[in-house]
């Protein structure tokens, strides 16, 4: 983001770049340059660290077997079955869990802009689920709908022998209900801020021009809310993408609810197959840029460096 | 220039702090640490307290606990022997994965002289899952192997045979008596062990070499129809996708089972919890398939190795010959209820006490026992294949097996040849 705004900067300097201007860019650089350095050290040299492995054969149990093999690994995996499946998951919660936040952050948003009283209380017991660690929750969900020791099938109108992780379906549903407490906080959060900004005066004056609730909701809410929208959905979407714990903590991925990070953790981890694993945990990078590219360039979401080209 | 001096001052001050903190990580000489699962028991901190004192001071064995489940278990274990972590001294190692930390160079071979101690007299099938390409890698401590457990108030013989099993629950069931059939196979190590079972009770095996899928047709599919059949009947537990060897046993001490599948801890278990079922509770050799050569129990246990990273093999030998004495394992089977690996045992009278009317049963299950096939290096691979392969149960056709047969024939093959995501 610096470089962008350097670079940004270059093309109107170019009339009259005064030795001070440079000396002053210089200095800039300097200044940024701990900050790059420890940057790249962090996030550059493990994601090239794990390119590199993905090109290789190489397995921790079989240490003499090791040997460069190109793409085989990515051949490998977007050819097996397994893969696919784990994705179709992945966008499955994503897309369903994500969906249902905002509905539900929505609401929450437009209840906490219009309380009256108590609002920095609300607020903050509103983030409460946000604020517990993933893991945490993710047991507090398995116990209260695992048979042996939940409370959810005494309730009435459920089965008392269901077992919620035994099927597939049930147990996604699970899994995505307890996403969905878990992260509803945050997207309300972000939306209640979008919905700040806008100004009262336009509903005074569609109210007096004999709007109702509902239009004034979809013709002056919603269409001013898109910028805080595309943001909130960017953050949470590349978040749900990457679910990870509670399908651990819940079915581990078995009646095929395994996600594309846990088949990440199986290869690396319990298989120590590196070349695999990198070569998986590269894709869902790849994947995850992609959908924030998708939301920056098309939804136009508005992420610092970009307010020149924001709608 | 202050503002510099003093910026530099707190930066060394810190690199000293982490510095410190980094450092000291040898201990003693004579600590060796062994990595071993909590023993709910205690058993093993009793067996290390006792030879610690026996060593006159040479050593002192402390504990680092692993997770409760062996795929846990594992995880820790590879990671830090993946890094050649020297703080590994002694591994407590479930019995299979000698053959994936043998080949990976990660444990100590036994000489010859160390070999001859820690097999004195011990099951031949037990030190089977302790070697790796006819050497031996490790002694084994403890073994384990599960039993048929059956309610002797509703049934008067046991039944033989997983066929008759089947039969005598759906009759018990429609008689309006409690007979479901506990058994372990959700998407774990555990069903993994029950299909071995069921595979080599069927007449074939899993791997015919380490790396030689054998998984003859006909007894498999004879094998996969009885496990769908089971879990397609009312005999089967609700919960039989998620079952494992705690809900097994909650389930039967909860006293809507007729019969178990479950390790010896059932009993003490039942004697605790729900000691009316405890009263009539029988055991019995573990059912084999009609038409195969009897029942195959299942085999576990744990097996003592030395990391090949340690700074103190030499000590974690010697002390590793200290617990295995029989004298120790007398302890582990009083306090944990854990079968000695030593045949000479089961004759003594503390064992006849622990296991009150069924320690022969125990020795001639051990006997007839087969183990996973832990001789292959992919081991982790292949399990995670089968598991794969036949999870859930009640998806196996038990008319038609054959989609599953393929299939497990074909993640098998891929785990074995070590390719492919699993």
């Amino acid at each position: 983001m610096s470089t962008e705004t350097a670079r940004a900067e270059a093309p109107k300097g170019r009339a009259k770049v005064t030795d001070r201007t440079k000396a002053e860019r210089r200095l800039g650089w300097m200044l940024c340059a701990p900050a790059v350095a420890a940057m790249l050290l962090v996030t550059a040299y493990p994601i090239g660290y794990a390119f590199v492995l993905s090109l290789q054969r190489i397995d921790l149990r079989f240490p003499d077997e090791q040997e460069f093999v190109g793409l085989g690994n990515y051949v490998t995996i977007l050819s097996s079955s397994l893969w696919w499946q784990d994705l179709f998951n992945t966008v499955f919660i994503t897309v369903t869990s994500v969906g249902i936040e905002f509905v539900l952050g929505f609401a929450i948003a437009l209840v906490l802009h219009h309380a009256i009283f108590g609002r920095g209380l609300v607020r903050t017991s509103v983030l409460i689920p946000y604020g517990i660690i993933t893991v945490v929750a993710a047991f507090a969900w398995f116990y209260a709908f695992d048979p042996g020791t939940g409370f959810i099938n005494s309730l009435p109108l459920v089965d008392e022998d269901k077992a919620w992780f035994g099927d597939r379906f049930s147990a996604f549903s699970v899994i995505i209900l307890a996403e969905v407490w878990k992260t509803t906080p945050f997207i309300a959060l972000l939306l209640l801020a979008g919905l700040t900004t806008i100004d009262e005066g336009l509903y005074e004056a569609a109210k007096m021009d004999g709007a109702n609730a509902v239009q004034r909701f979809f013709r002056i809410t919603l269409p001013l809310m898109v910028p805080a929208i595309a943001v909130a959905l960017l953050f949470r979407t590349l978040d749900a993408f990457r679910v990870f714990d509670s399908i651990f903590i819940m079915t581990r991925g078995a009646q095929d609810t395994e996600s594309v990070s846990i088949l990440a953790y199986n290869q690396l981890i319990s298989r120590l197959n590196l070349g695999l694993g990198s070569a998986v945990a590269v894709l869902i990078f790849l994947l995850v840029l992609l959908i924030a590219f998708f939301f920056v360039r098309v939804l136009g979401a508005n992420v610092p460096g970009r307010e020149e080209e924001a709608k | 220039m202050r503002v510099v001096a003093l910026t530099i001052a707190s930066l060394v001050a810190a690199g000293a702090l982490v510095l410190a903190g980094c450092g000291g990580d040898d201990g003693d000489a004579g600590t060796l640490r062994w990595f071993i699962f909590n023993e709910p028991s205690g058993a093993p901190q009793e067996a290390a307290q006792r030879c610690s004192e026996a060593s006159g001071g040479r050593y002192t064995i402390e504990f680092d606990f692993l997770p409760a489940d062996a795929d846990g278990q594992r995880e820790q274990l590879v990671r830090r022997l993946g890094a050649e972590d020297s703080l590994i001294d002694i591994i407590g190692m479930d019995v299979i994965w000698t053959g994936e930390f043998a080949n990976a160079g990660w444990i100590e071979e036994w000489s010859d002289e160390q070999e001859r101690a820690a097999s004195e007299n011990v099951f031949e099938s037990v030190l089977e899952t302790a070697r790796f390409e006819d050497r031996l890698y490790a002694a084994p401590i403890w073994t384990n192997t599960q039993l048929l457990w059956y309610r002797d108030d509703l049934v008067d013989e046991p039944p033989e045979t997983w066929g008759e099993m089947i039969d005598e629950a759906l009759r018990l069931l429609e008689a309006g008596e409690p007979g479901r059939i506990q058994v372990q196979a959700d998407q774990y190590e555990g069903l993994v062990v029950w299909a071995n079972a069921m595979i080599a009770s069927a007449g074939t095996e899993i791997l015919a070499g380490p790396e030689e899928v054998e998984l003859a047709e006909e007894p498999t599919k004879r094998a996969l129809a009885l496990m769908g059949r089971l879990s397609r009947s009312p005999a089967a537990a609700p919960d039989i996708s998620t079952s494992n060897e705690d809900s097994a046993r909650l389930a039967f001490e909860a006293g809507d089972s007729a019969f178990m599948v479950n390790y010896p801890f059932a009993y003490p278990s039942a004697e605790e919890n729900a000691p009316e079922i405890a009263e009539n509770m029988g055991a019995a050799v573990y059912p084999g398939i009609e038409g195969g050569p009897g029942g195959a129990p299942p085999l576990g246990g744990i097996n003592l190795g030395v990391s090949a990273f340690s700074e103190n093999k030499e000590l974690a030998f010697e002390a590793i010959e200290c617990l295995i004495e029989p004298e120790n394992q007398l302890t582990i089977a009083e306090m944990g209820g854990l079968p000695p690996v030593r045949e000479d045992l089961y004759d003594d009278p503390e064992i006849e006490e622990i296991y009150p009317g069924f320690n022969d049963l125990l020795r001639d299950s051990i006997e007839e026992a087969v183990p996973r096939p832990s001789q292959s290096p992919a081991y982790q691979d292949l399990s995670l294949a089968i598991q794969g392969a036949i999870h859930p149960t009640d998806d196996i056709d038990p008319d038609d097996p054959s989609s599953t047969y393929e299939d497990l024939v074909d993640k098998v093959q891929q785990a074995v040849d070590v390719e492919g995501l699993l």
